[in-house]
């Protein structure tokens, strides 16, 4: 479904000639040290950053034409949860429900937030919080998901959900990207069950190292 | 797109209401600064009459810049601007949104304080009918000028300080027709051709202002 290319370079060169493409169903697990570019990559392929070199694509057509029609292909969960703290969690999702036109009460089920769906943000837990910053990624009903670190502050039923969830979106030919800053435990990546994630033979480590070097020279 | 536009001036007038203090913050500054000149200038009902425009629609723009800072600032430092941009909607019309939750929450309520104030400096209320609709026009002028203004050091690192340097000298023109339609109509002349000029600053301003904030949101995210 999504095909992309792409080659960028962040003001010091975070990203040096990264190329990907992921087909319908796919899913990317962005692994590398900090620093390595992840966040950036995530950036760009939401198209809020404008690569400085190289071309995003999807299905063939240049991502940087128009940027806003891309933005409704994107689920972005960044490692803010953009929640407002004196908004109740279904005022904080509503717009984005509108947006969407995803089902506010299935959402917030599927990450189990049905019973504190009245309560304000600012009463949530850090836990709470990303699972309702996960809503509303089920809520844009986008093929594309970018997920920066979204295990983040979630405990193993959460994350054990987020697995369901992202099971269920590939399922139905979405495309996820993930990136997570530790490299992820090996036990947690079985337990979620994402086949095929840390797709290395496309090079991943070998440009973050380059990356590195780089830096160090 | 328009429904979700709603929806965003919605989200934002919500958020002001939940956040009370801050929205009445701007309208008890405009309150107290109109109150301090009569303290300061002393109490000769002339000198009074004769400065209560140029009063208001000083004590005006200053107080609606106050709220100006945390209008885009608030959304990028917790990632919502993020959000807001992959919305859908064009960057302009996201930026427009926030403008206009701006004007309802900051020139409506101004504009209502100005009539005590100018009945408090003694304008003949023969002039108020014109005061008001000068600020009306000039209100929104501000809010999009302001909007532009805050977008465009959003992300600076002295961005507060910033903002009224860049908004202040833009918005001279409004200040200058605003005041000179009430000195018209006080002492007699045609005021029209200001408001008539007033009009035409927000005319320009609608749809210069929301683009140029649009690519400064963009340019803040990147």
């Amino acid at each position: 479904m999504a095909e992309s290319l792409s080659v960028f370079r962040g003001d010091r060169l975070v990203l040096d000639d990264v190329s990907l493409t992921l087909e319908r169903g796919g899913a990317l697990l962005l692994t590398g040290p900090n620093g390595a570019g992840k966040s950036t990559l995530l950036r760009v392929l939401a198209g809020l950053r404008r690569p400085d070199g190289g071309a995003l694509l999807w299905d063939g057509e240049p991502v940087t034409q128009d940027r806003t029609a891309h933005a409704a292909r994107v689920a972005y969960l960044g490692h803010q949860d953009a929640l407002k703290p004196s908004l109740t969690v279904r005022e904080n999702l509503a717009l984005f429900a509108r947006a969407g036109g995803g089902d506010m009460d299935a959402a917030l089920n599927a990450v189990d937030l049905l019973h504190l769906a009245s309560l304000p943000a600012r009463l949530l837990s850090a836990g709470q919080k990303r699972r309702t910053a996960l809503a509303r990624v089920l809520l844009a009903q986008a093929p594309l998901w970018l997920l920066d670190e979204p295990s983040l502050g979630l405990d193993a039923a959460a994350v054990e959900l987020l697995g369901q969830a992202i099971a269920t979106h590939r399922a139905q030919g979405g495309l996820v990207v993930a990136t997570t800053h530790v490299p992820l435990p090996l036990g947690e990546v079985s337990h979620l069950a994402l086949p095929g994630m840390p797709d290395q033979s496309r090079g991943w480590w070998g440009s973050d190292e380059t990356d590195l070097t780089g830096d160090a020279a | 797109m328009m429904g979700l536009f709603c929806a965003l001036v919605a989200r934002d007038l919500r958020l002001a209401l939940r956040h009370g203090a801050d929205t009445l913050g701007a309208v008890l500054f405009f309150i107290l600064t109109g109150t301090l000149f009569p303290l300061a200038l002393g109490p000769s009902p002339d000198l009074l009459r004769h400065m209560a425009p140029g009063i208001i629609w000083v004590c005006a723009l200053l107080a609606a810049l106050l709220p100006l800072d945390r209008l885009f600032g608030a959304e990028l430092e917790d990632g919502s601007l993020d959000q807001l941009l992959l919305l859908g909607l064009p960057p302009s019309l996201v930026a427009l949104a926030k403008i206009t939750a701006h004007w309802l929450t900051t020139g409506v309520p101004l504009l209502l304080a100005a009539v005590p104030l100018a009945i408090m400096l003694g304008l003949p209320t023969s002039t108020l009918p014109i005061l008001l609709a000068g600020l009306l026009l000039g209100s929104m002028v501000l809010s999009l000028i302001g909007g532009m203004g805050a977008s465009i050091v959003l992300g600076a690192r002295r961005g507060g300080v910033l903002l009224p340097l860049l908004v202040l000298p833009l918005i001279t023109p409004a200040l200058i027709f605003g005041a000179a339609a009430i000195d018209a109509a006080r002492t007699g002349l045609p005021w029209a051709p200001d408001l008539e000029l007033l009009g035409a600053f927000l005319a320009a301003a609608i749809p210069l202002c929301p683009l140029a904030a649009g690519a400064g949101l963009r340019a803040a995210v990147e």
